[in-house]
């Protein structure tokens, strides 16, 4: 069914009664062999699966998940979209998936709240403005855009911020005005709905328990519901990769870390933009339903747990009274974690395996969320094409072999710093 | 998580910072390429028991190596770098 106003007022007149499932329930056929198979029902894995049943015609496709569509970083991010990067490896991918975003929702027929209520990040210092100057050049030279702003052009904006903070002062920022938020739910289930409809098998509740390879060539992935075959394998599984990939023989890169994040109690409209802190790492924007949705930093070590320790939710809650103390009356309501799959220089990797026929898609670090679309996009023509597009042509697996590497922060292979 | 410094005592965690894993052993300078790549880039990346740096900053300096379950947090040990270094 197409949803539009007449599918709502029609449904709406029968009571609601005759809703269908978005998208069917499937275990993977065992009897079949497919041409590719999709370890993970992530926002990436899904949109992988769109991308290849409309862009490239594979329709014969089967998406893995161990638990249900959306039960991992997809539904536990704060939801932030921007395609505010330094280098060029990384400015016209995230860019075009900027672009993506914009037309998402007629593209997939569905409702993802995409809000372009812009990024704005804050700056404290003139070393930081000069910063955020070449940042902002930058983007503008790869055709985004981006605004520097001046305390008073920023005070105008968020008057309710502490500007004469005395040890981080707000100076300015930068503006990226067609960054925003999206509902990040709508996007896993947006994205399954579009790809079963044309006829992917969505298989949730089946783990990929190992990969079953033959002289160098992959044959399918044996699963908790059996032997899957397939001429393809693409992992998009996110904080689980190395696990993953472990199963084919391969090391990776990456090291799985926990991020958390928070929601306060819902209040009146009020943070109608998204608002990072530049003196520490906080950001924090308003939900449609009235909560204000924060997070910041890494804990700090390695953790397949979803959930943190308290001192980062100390540190978190710090960093917001610093930017915006009037947070201070507000009650926390919910937190959480989710598990990052932290590159060795904080870019991802889409790309071939050495593996015949396997393909890696990781390495999101905690911006894989703005990515979703890109990636799916990419990752998509990675396999139906069996090379990489223009976009994603640097985001290799070897790049940490032959040294070129996509270092946006500088902070070298310290991947609880990126 | 409380880490049980062998100078300190059992101490919240806050007090250290980590530089994470303790397995990759530095190669030898004359070592190949490929070795050198693994031990700066390519981790193991386990579920499950991780030996790992922490510096106790806020306590007594040290340098520790700590055993802890990546799934749950649970710290299984802690030694002295020297310690652990002994077989």
């Amino acid at each position: 069914m197409k949803y539009s106003v007449f599918s709502l007022l029609r449904n709406a007149f029968q009571a609601n009664r005759n809703w269908k499932p978005a998208w069917r329930d499937m275990s993977p056929r065992t009897d079949h062999v497919y041409d590719v198979v999709i370890v993970g029902g992530g926002g990436h894995g899904l949109s992988t699966a769109h991308y290849l049943a409309k862009v490239h015609g594979i329709t014969n496709v089967a998406v893995i998940e161990k638990g249900y569509v959306g039960s991992g970083n997809v539904g536990r991010n704060t939801t932030i979209i921007r395609s505010n990067y330094l280098l060029p490896g990384n400015t016209p991918f995230y860019e075009w998936s900027l672009k993506l975003w914009e037309g998402l929702e007629q593209d997939i027929n569905f409702n993802a709240m995409v809000s372009q209520r812009g990024v704005l990040n804050l700056y404290h210092s003139d070393a930081q403005r000069d910063a955020y100057a070449r940042r902002g050049n930058a983007m503008r030279m790869n055709g985004v855009d981006s605004v520097l702003l001046d305390a008073a052009q920023v005070r105008a904006m968020v008057p309710y911020l502490d500007f004469d903070n005395a040890r981080f002062p707000i100076r300015g920022g930068l503006l990226q005005p067609r960054g925003g938020t999206v509902r990040h739910d709508a996007v896993a289930w947006g994205y399954a709905r579009a790809a079963d409809s044309r006829g992917v098998d969505i298989c949730q509740h089946c783990e990929v328990t190992g990969i079953r390879i033959e002289a160098g060539r992959v044959l399918g992935v044996e699963t908790t519901k059996g032997f899957v075959r397939a001429r393809k394998v693409a992992l998009a599984a996110a904080g689980n990769s190395s696990r993953v990939a472990a199963m084919a023989g391969l090391r990776l890169p990456i090291e799985t870390h926990v991020l958390q994040a928070f929601v306060s109690e819902a209040i009146k409209p009020l943070v109608d933009t998204v608002i990072t802190f530049g003196a520490g790492h906080f950001y924090i924007s308003q939900s449609d339903k009235g909560g204000l949705v924060f997070g910041g930093d890494l804990d700090g070590y390695n953790s397949y747990a979803q959930r943190g320790s308290l001192p980062l939710v100390e540190h978190v809650m710090e960093e917001g009274m610093g930017l915006m103390p009037m947070l201070g009356r507000l009650r926390v309501v919910r937190s959480w974690g989710g598990v990052m799959d932290m590159s060795m220089d904080g870019s991802p990797i889409i790309d071939k395996t050495p593996v015949e026929g396997l393909y890696l898609n990781c390495g999101w670090c905690y911006g894989g969320f703005k990515a979703t679309p890109a990636s799916g996009w990419c990752f998509a023509h990675t396999i139906a094409r069996d090379e990489a597009h223009a976009l994603n042509a640097a985001m290799r697996l070897d790049r940490f072999a032959t040294g070129h590497l996509i270092d946006e922060k500088g902070a070298g292979p310290t991947p609880n710093l990126h | 998580m409380r880490i049980p410094c062998p100078h300190c005592g059992e101490r919240p965690v806050d007090e250290f910072t980590t530089i994470g894993t303790a397995d990759p052993v530095r190669p030898e300078a004359s070592s190949d390429m490929k070795d050198w790549v693994d031990y700066v880039y390519i981790r193991n990346n386990p579920a499950g028991t991780h030996r790992e740096w922490f510096h106790h900053v806020g306590g007594c300096r040290a340098w520790l190596v700590v055993t802890r379950d990546t799934r749950t947090h649970a710290i299984l040990g802690a030694r002295t770098a020297e310690e652990a270094r002994k077989p």
